[in-house]
């Protein structure tokens, strides 16, 4: 990640330095960094109501429940995490809302459900196979309702704007298989370091 | 008649939860407030810890931006994207869909303005739009969250999940909605 993001900004500079435009390029940068501070803590209002919510539900042995129900699939796919683990229902959740495109409320749960896997996780700081699926599950979007995108073409004036909603299932579908089959093949590509005593406290 | 039900089910999951899941607790004795409150105070904290990762990514994002560096890169790939068969209009949305949610539906809107949202780029840039996520953010987020600073197979797995969902839409839009 590092290189990564060491190139991202250096081929910005360079680019920026080709089509002179330096000036907005420092501006873009302090104005980015401002909005991740702000989008972070307009996110903490609802990050705060669904993680007391799950906290709720929890209690009440409801995430239990809504976990023992998706264990065939989940044990499956994650087969480094206890059955029992209170990570596989905070993924359970996460993986639900998402597909009611209940985007806000999705975030929260698979917040939860990293930092849950992380207790599992023997080398702190470098992802697990886990945590690096739930990401993928999570950037492939397992979406069934993209609300935004009809709501644009209905203002855009379409004939009908939910036409693509069967086109946007087949779409999704492929990337969550790739998503799938991508982590788990590439993870002998990506090894983890050796555990060690090398993690944040 | 499915699309009512999908706006309802979209409008009245939220309340229902809200409403249901205390409801629910309260009937099991669970002491609703207080376990309520020790939830919602850790998720603050985690709003604040996910703020130097966000920083980072939005940073390196908005000056690949405003550096013209992204539209350099559309022109370049342009020819060989269009053989494709994802028109040249639409060819932005791929390049800006992993790194910013906001600006891919800036341009699905710009799309839909300019070529009609029932025509073929209209389709396809929705459908794009529609069947992928915004790479970038959701990962700095989810790790950010867990504390992890290396990505491992999550970044690679992640934009090919992203490709395929490209490729497929081109596909699907074609098959189930008719070509260009």
């Amino acid at each position: 990640m590092g290189a990564i993001w060491t190139v991202l900004l250096g081929a910005s500079v360079v680019a920026a330095a080709v089509n002179g435009r330096m000036g907005a390029l420092t501006a873009a940068a302090l104005d980015s960094a401002a909005k991740a501070v702000t989008l972070s803590l307009g996110l903490a209002g609802a990050m705060a109501l669904w993680l007391g919510l799950m906290k709720v539900a929890e209690e009440a042995g409801l995430v239990r429940a809504l976990a023992r129900a998706a264990r065939p699939v989940l044990v499956r796919l994650f087969p480094e995490v206890p059955p029992d683990h209170p990570a596989m229902g905070a993924m359970l959740m996460n993986l639900s809302a998402n597909a009611l495109g209940l985007g806000n409320a999705a975030t929260p749960f698979g917040v939860k459900a990293m930092q849950a896997l992380e207790e599992l996780n023997p080398r702190k700081g470098t992802a697990s196979d886990a945590q690096a699926l739930l990401c993928a599950l999570n950037t492939a979007s397992v979406q069934l309702v993209p609300a935004s995108v009809i709501a644009l073409r209905a203002a855009a004036g379409s004939r009908a704007p939910a036409e693509i909603l069967g086109a946007t299932l087949c779409a999704s579908a492929c990337g969550v298989a790739v998503a799938v089959l991508a982590a788990k093949a590439l993870a002998r590509l990506f090894p983890a370091p050796a555990a060690g005593p090398e993690a944040t406290p | 008649m499915i699309r009512a039900a999908l706006d309802a089910l979209s409008t009245w999951a939220i309340p229902v939860l809200l409403a249901g899941i205390p409801a629910l607790a309260l009937a099991r004795g669970v002491k609703v407030y207080p376990v309520f409150v020790e939830g919602a105070k850790e998720g603050f904290a985690t709003a604040v810890r996910i703020i130097p990762a966000l920083v980072a990514i939005f940073v390196a994002l908005g000056m690949l931006r405003a550096s013209g560096a992204m539209d350099a890169a559309a022109a370049a790939l342009a020819p060989v994207t269009s053989a494709l068969g994802l028109p040249a209009s639409v060819l932005p949305l791929v390049l800006v869909r992993p790194l910013s949610g906001g600006a891919a539906l800036g341009v699905v809107g710009d799309v839909l303005r300019s070529e009609g949202p029932d025509g073929y780029a209209g389709r396809l840039a929705s459908v794009m739009a529609g069947s992928t996520e915004t790479t970038f953010y959701v990962l700095a987020v989810y790790m950010g969250a867990a504390g992890i600073t290396r990505y491992r197979q999550a970044l690679p797995a992640a934009l090919l999940a992203d490709l395929a969902g490209f490729a497929a839409a081109i596909v699907t839009v074609r098959l189930l909605l008719g070509g260009p």
